[in-house]
């Protein structure tokens, strides 16, 4: 029984954690170009550089001592995000929505006061949501305002697009869909959902929900999740694809969000994706990572590398000669 | 390339480590668990006197000295008000007991304890061909015709020697002449030498114990080693029957009386002997000792015995290392930390299973309660960390005086639990339940405690605790597995079930 699963899973190319650690992150992931994405700070720097577009940063706080500032950086702003630069899994970061009289409402809908906001803060500095528990620095940047794609399939929260990117050929993607179950985050193993999209045509497939159940509506709005076009996608393949050359990382995950008026933006990178992704398509990376590898030797501009990307998904991943 | 490398270096390790613990088992006889045991033999020899006056005693015994088949791991000497020198000249080992003033009957005891051992004594000089003996007439012709006889049944060495013993038979004339009517087993023994020196063939009369069960008032018995010109033959002068039997002990190499008196009169020399069974892993272990001094210099068991109690747990926890590997990267559970669940393992040790699993939850639910309610006065990281401790010390002292006013014992020992690991388990936790939720942090909870409980087993085994400690450099091969294990890319046994949905397709 364990055998044949196991098999099964072989025949489909499905990538576990092993072999993604082993294989890939250990032999395609040089260890010193992970500050790249583990910094935020220096992600978003490097994006602009490489005319990837990005949340805009208003500014940062690096020590207690700056939070006394964060007024004047928000300066007139209603809303704004707080993001700790090392964090890792969406943690410690704070959406506010909204501000009146010294309150400030999140995403989620909690009123939070000044003294609540400043314990927040310094947690993250102290390196809270840290990786390794180092002092962090906190960016406050754009809140996404998030494109009404999404609207009638996500509950509250930043849906987001991920994309698996291998050596520069955006290989598999989906979105996730927060619900009321991930509070908001859009973080699959907290309930969030996932789709699937395919990447020559990018429409959504159906979703993936808790227990890896294949749901086709979302769980609190009902609406239906396959077969949505999703907007800018050829943009959105090129920056996943320009991404390789920001960090040289073989095997990376593309986070990025639709905003309503400025597009898709690199919220931010991973250097150790997760495997949910192969859930959410139905089908194993590693049967598509077989078919690139032999034409990733040359190197090739991010454009071409999507066509590319595009023609071997609409083959279906069969191998094809390299044009 | 990289991959024949690690292959090469986990070959290697293996090699080497189940070599040394193959020359360990097979060779010097480590038994490979715990209770094998080994046959040793305890003989005791008794040694009475009687002086009627007072006055000196002086009392000379011969030791047996590296007896082939045999191997003497203690020797006791029981002999109340006197002196005692072992001889440290070449020659025979012997005994000295001296007396200054004594009166009466005396008993002397030496007790040696043996093991039978395969390993072959050193080797005694090749003797020089002997000369004939020189004999009166009619004794000289008596010989010659004897020596005639012998030489017609024979055809070398062995089997001359042989027909030599048998030769020696009281019903016949001619050996009657040199022995008379009742000969002394000596005497007959003597009388073969004789007709084996004629034909200038090395030989030499030994004096042996046959051990037996339960014996006791036994005596030591003539034999005669005749050398081929290669090596020693054991001759039974009775029957001229050839080999040492395995229970023969040499006790003297030559025929002088084993026992010497000065000033005591009724000497007797008489032999008991037991047969016991010995701990297979000391018996070993002083085998090895007497064999290879040097190797045993660098073992663990020759470690003073605190160190040892030590390094028996020490040596468990790369055990434990290694089943948190196939934990986490074969079977897919997850844990706190990586090597945490070695450490509750180890904490368990103290507590025992069910009660360690229990005070754990208690003390971790409690502390985490403790956590969150700190987590409302926003505290900084590292004051509630420590306050985290503090409170799990607190904790512990009252678990520790309930359980003692409640009259259970294991209460106290949780004391030992190492306090640290607590406080990180419960913010570390804390941290997944609220970024996570409390879904995951009880996965990662129960997760930690299953290993923790799955290494304890392992750990507490008695057979793999003897295996470790005596065996330490099977170590090598764990590391070898660990080493394979680095590299393997394999599904985990937890994804089988976590890609269940794309299992389909590939049928």
């Amino acid at each position: 029984m364990i055998w044949r699963r196991w098999r099964a899973l072989n025949a489909v190319g499905v990538m576990g954690i092993n072999r993604r650690n082993a294989d890939y992150i250990m032999a395609l992931n040089p260890r010193r170009h992970y500050p790249i994405v583990d910094n935020k700070l220096l992600t978003k720097e490097l994006a602009i550089l490489q005319g990837v577009p990005v949340p805009e940063l208003y500014g940062s706080i690096a020590t207690p001592h700056e939070i006394r500032g964060l007024p004047a950086i928000i300066a007139d702003r209603q809303d704004f995000v707080l993001k700790p630069a090392h964090g890792s899994q969406g943690d410690g970061i704070l959406v506010i929505v909204h501000r009146r009289k010294g309150r400030y409402r999140t995403s989620g809908g909690r009123m939070l006061d000044w003294d609540e906001l400043e314990h927040h803060l310094t947690n993250a500095l102290s390196g809270q949501f840290s990786l390794g528990g180092l002092p962090d620095e906190v960016m406050v940047e754009y809140r996404v305002r998030f494109d009404p794609v999404f609207d009638d399939i996500s509950y509250q929260g930043v849906p987001d697009l991920r994309i698996i990117v291998y050596r520069g050929y955006p290989l598999m993607c989906m979105v996730r869909l927060p619900t009321r179950q991930s509070d908001g985050k859009a973080n699959l193993h907290q309930g969030a959902v996932g789709a699937g999209i395919g990447i020559a045509t990018g429409l959504t497939l159906p979703a993936v929900g808790p227990g890896n159940i294949v749901v086709d509506e979302h769980p609190d709005t009902g609406a239906e999740i396959s077969g949505r076009v999703i907007p800018y996608w050829d943009q959105i393949l090129l920056m996943a694809s320009r991404c390789y050359e920001l960090t040289r990382l073989g095997y990376l995950g593309v986070d990025i969000v639709l905003d309503a008026e400025r597009g898709p933006l690199l919220l931010e990178l991973n250097a150790r994706p997760g495997l949910n992704v192969q859930i959410a398509n139905q089908d194993g990376l590693r049967r598509r990572i077989d078919v690139v590898d032999p034409l990733a030797a040359q190197e090739r501009l991010p454009e071409e590398r999507v066509a590319l990307a595009r023609e071997l998904a609409e083959a279906g991943y069969k191998a094809i000669r390299a044009a | 390339m990289r991959r024949r490398h690690l292959l090469t270096l986990a070959f290697v390790l293996t090699a080497v480590g189940a070599g040394l613990f193959w020359y360990k088992w097979q060779v010097l006889g480590f038994p490979l668990t715990a209770e094998r045991e080994t046959g040793t033999w305890t003989v005791e020899a008794r040694i009475a006197f009687n002086r009627a006056s007072t006055g000196p005693v002086k009392v000379i015994m011969r030791l047996p000295d590296s007896p082939p088949g045999f191997m003497i791991f203690d020797e006791q000497f029981i002999s109340r008000g006197y002196g005692l020198t072992l001889s440290d000249e070449p020659g025979p080992r012997s005994a000295t007991w001296a007396v200054r003033r004594v009166r009466g009957d005396q008993a002397l005891y030496y007790r040696a304890t043996l093991f039978h051992s395969e390993e072959t004594p050193p080797q005694r000089a090749t003797p020089p061909f002997p000369p004939p003996p020189d004999l009166e007439e009619p004794y000289a012709t008596a010989l010659e015709e004897l020596v005639t006889r012998v030489r017609q049944q024979s055809a070398d060495i062995a089997t001359f020697a042989a027909a030599a013993m048998r030769v020696v038979d009281v019903s016949d004339d001619t050996v009657r002449l040199f022995l008379g009517n009742r000969p002394d087993p000596l005497a007959r023994a003597q009388l073969a030498l004789q007709v084996l020196h004629s034909a200038r063939i090395p030989a030499h009369i030994i004096q042996a114990l046959r051990l037996a069960e339960d014996r006791q008032g036994e005596e030591l018995e003539y034999w005669i080693v005749v050398h081929n010109g290669n090596r020693w033959i054991y001759f039974d002068p009775r029957d001229g029957s050839r080999g040492l039997p395995a229970n023969l002990l040499v006790w003297s190499w030559d025929s002088e009386p084993v026992l010497q008196l000065e000033g005591a009169r009724r000497p007797s020399l008489t032999f008991s002997m037991r047969h016991t069974i010995e701990d297979a892993l000391r018996v070993a272990e002083l085998r090895t000792e007497r064999q290879h001094p040097r190797l045993m210099e660098f073992s663990i068991l020759d470690l003073p015995l605190s160190a040892q109690s030590m390094y028996a747990i020490l040596l468990l926890v790369p055990l434990g290392a290694f089943l948190v590997i196939v934990l986490r990267n074969v079977v897919g559970i997850s844990t706190f930390g990586t090597f945490m669940p070695v450490l509750v393992a180890m904490a368990f040790r103290e507590t025992r299973l069910l009660n360690g699993m229990i005070l754990f939850t208690l003390i971790v639910a409690l502390g985490l309660s403790i956590r969150f309610y700190l987590e409302r006065l926003r505290l900084l990281l590292v004051p509630r960390l420590a306050a985290v401790l503090t409170v799990v010390v607190m904790l512990m002292v009252l678990v520790s005086i309930f359980s003692h006013r409640l009259g259970i014992e294991t209460g106290l020992s949780v004391a030992l639990f190492p306090m640290v690991i607590m406080a990180m388990t419960i913010e570390r936790m804390s941290i997944v339940w609220e970024e996570r939720g409390p879904g995951e942090a009880m996965k990662e909870g129960v997760g930690t405690l299953i290993a923790s409980a799955v290494i304890y087993i392992l750990m507490i085994t008695p057979q793999v605790q003897y295996f470790v400690l005596v065996f330490p450099e099977m170590l090598l091969v764990v590391l070898a597995a660990m080493l394979l294990l680095g590299r393997y890319t394999g599904y985990r046994l937890t994804e089988l079930v976590r890609f269940r949905e794309l299992a389909g397709g590939g049928k």
